[in-house]
């Protein structure tokens, strides 16, 4: 026999009322579970996705929109850039590198880029099995891909115009998978990796018979035809000092008809439109715990009149006010403890849900296994809710004439 | 083993309660008769600390709890005291034998499995130990109570009405149990009754006049 005996005895005399208050609480921490997993993953996505580019420079349009799709690969181009101009400034002395990208093809919603090895070392990607791509028309795929559509090396498939696969095939000119690369974690899971010239090829239907003079190009590491119309999507640029940042964007911006957007300013701005959305979703979240804390101080401070008998009893026998007063806390407590752990187990079960049965959820690298230090912020104000809500009815059975409660049964 | 003398008790409605001096000794039985209002469950009260007097002193196992402070005065209710209601305020979440491992546990003493089924035995109650306080009967819950209020070998049992709700059959039953286990205890029984059938059990009774209010 001990208090938490005693206090689990009646929250077990209560079934419906115990389930029902541990469930709201569960609600109200499982939807600010998934938030603080929601968020905290999407600021690691975001931060390892960008930390090796200090500039991406694309065709004019919503800066945003630019890193959008050339870091992160969720929306579509701005336009096109000149290939010639794009060397102007990668041969720009305040470039430290810059890494060429061309877009607009896809396989089955995976997206086609062309690009050097150099965008494969800013996410350290490493070969699985295969090789990397050499020569034209040859693919190395992210495992993500790899794996969602069953490629194997040497698969052969066609590519599809546009970012859907709704738009056109270009049957002409099939891929060939030669190199399959281990998980990443990042936005490289998801692409299918190739040379600025592959994408050429597939879109050049007439172009083919007429046989022009070639050079090498630094930005592409290869040669290309010498050809004044060749484009790219855009260019992502390592500063070589702290000076490139202020002067960089403001040149091409102003100077080019390209347009610069620095991944750091927009990601932040990103996040803060995005923050509506969450702050909506933590205020639900908060008018449920209200809601639940409300629930548990009635339970209690009703149950509490049905025991007064009870409480005068212990008190003859010996009991403490501090003691009954304890009790009561504990019990609101351990509702809410037991609601926070449900509302942890349901937060991550629920992302859990989501990446593995979503495929946008598993495309977008979100994992229901981690645990964040604020969980256990959460456990710890969820006792403090506890005690919160339990505090009046406490105050009641520290009140508890004895006297009064046995000589007026 | 319990000793009163000039112990008066003012209500808040501010009528006074002049209360006559009760003395038992260890191992015996006193009635507290009188009609409703004339101050026995008071008196019980008092005795009891439930309630502090204004006047007088009680000494109970030699100490006079009188000069007790509160929570003093709680951990002697735990260890010499022992009480028997008229409606047995059992805790209804718990089964039987946590009932009555609640007095032990108060008083901050050892909880002995065995002590408790030793109690439960003599009171015939063995088969109900982890019975709901719900599937007993009045009788039952009664000797459920009783055995509460000696399972920490009080120095004094304080029984109000104890006997008013039961038939006569079980009503004689649970005198003589009370009796019983309070000599076996070598505990003072005080019972505070208007029943008149247990007058002929109880042979030393004090007799409280109604009071003029």
């Amino acid at each position: 026999m001990n208090l938490f005996v005693l206090v689990w005895s009646y929250l077990r005399s209560k079934p419906l009322n115990t389930l029902l208050n541990i469930l709201l609480v569960g609600l109200g921490i499982g939807v600010i579970t998934v938030l603080i997993l929601f968020k905290n993953q999407l600021g690691e996505k975001i931060g390892n996705t960008s930390k090796g580019v200090d500039l991406v420079v694309g065709a004019k349009g919503s800066p945003l929109q630019l890193i959008l799709c050339n870091l992160f690969h969720i929306d579509f181009p701005t336009g096109n850039i000149k290939l010639v101009d794009a060397e102007k400034l990668a041969n720009h002395r305040l470039v430290k590198n810059a890494i060429p990208l061309a877009l607009g093809d896809s396989y089955q919603n995976y997206r086609i880029v062309g690009t050097t090895s150099a965008y494969t070392a800013i996410y350290s990607a490493q070969l699985g099995e295969g090789k990397w791509w050499t020569s034209d028309l040859e693919v190395t795929v992210g495992a993500a891909v790899a794996d969602a559509l069953r490629l194997k090396l040497g698969a052969h498939f066609a590519s599809s115009h546009g970012l859907s696969k709704e738009g056109h095939a270009h049957e002409e000119a099939e891929y060939k998978v030669v190199g399959i690369l281990k998980p990443t974690g990042s936005v490289i899971d998801n692409l299918i990796l190739t040379n600025v010239s592959s994408v050429w090829k597939v879109h050049e239907e007439s172009r083919d018979s007429v046989v022009m003079a070639s050079r090498f190009s630094n930005l592409l590491q290869a040669n290309v035809a010498n050809d004044s119309t060749r484009e790219i999507t855009s260019l992502l640029i390592k500063y070589k000092n702290p000076m490139a940042a202020i002067q960089l964007p403001r040149m091409i911006n102003s100077q080019t008809n390209m347009q610069a957007a620095s991944p750091a300013f927009e990601t932040a701005r990103l996040y803060s439109i995005m923050g509506v959305g969450t702050d909506v979703l933590m205020g639900f979240a908060y008018v449920l715990i209200f809601i639940s804390g409300l629930s548990i101080f009635i339970a209690l401070y009703n149950s509490l009149k049905e025991r007064q008998y009870d409480l005068a009893i212990m008190r003859s026998m010996g009991a403490s006010r501090a003691k009954l007063v304890w009790s009561v806390i504990m019990e609101g407590m351990t509702l809410t403890l037991f609601g926070a752990l449900l509302g942890l187990a349901l937060g991550h079960l629920v992302l859990w849900i989501f990446t593995t049965w979503i495929p946008e959820g598993a495309k977008g690298g979100f994992t229901g296994a981690v645990w964040y230090a604020e969980e256990l912020l959460v456990l710890l104000g969820s006792l403090l809710l506890g005690v919160l809500c339990s505090l009046l009815p406490a105050w009641r059975a520290y009140r508890t004439d004895i006297h009064q409660v046995l000589a007026g049964g | 083993m319990i000793k009163t003398s000039n112990v008066s008790y003012a209500y808040k409605t501010g009528s006074s309660l002049q209360l006559p001096d009760v003395e038992v000794r260890a191992g015996e039985p006193c009635l507290l008769l009188g009609d409703s209002g004339s101050g026995k469950t008071t008196l019980l009260h008092l005795m009891g600390g439930l309630l502090r007097m204004q006047q007088g002193s009680i000494f109970i196992a030699g100490t006079d709890i009188s000069r007790l402070n509160e929570a003093q005065l709680d951990h002697f209710r735990a260890k010499h005291l022992g009480f028997v209601f008229q409606r047995n305020h059992l805790i209804g979440a718990l089964t039987v034998a946590q009932n009555i491992a609640m007095a032990p546990y108060l008083a901050g003493s050892k909880i002995e499995q065995a002590r408790i089924v030793e109690v439960l035995e003599e009171l015939q109650l063995k088969e109900k130990r982890n019975a709901r306080i719900s599937e007993l009967s009045l009788g039952q819950a009664q000797r459920v109570a009783i055995a509460r209020a000696v399972i920490n070998k009080p120095a004094l049992i304080l029984a109000d009405e104890p006997t008013s709700s039961l038939d006569d059959t079980n009503c004689m039953r649970a005198i003589q149990l009370l009796l019983q286990v309070a000599e076996h205890h070598q505990a003072a029984l005080l019972v505070a009754t208007h029943d008149q059938r247990l007058k002929n059990v109880i042979k030393q009774q004090i007799q409280l006049k109604a009071q003029n209010q």
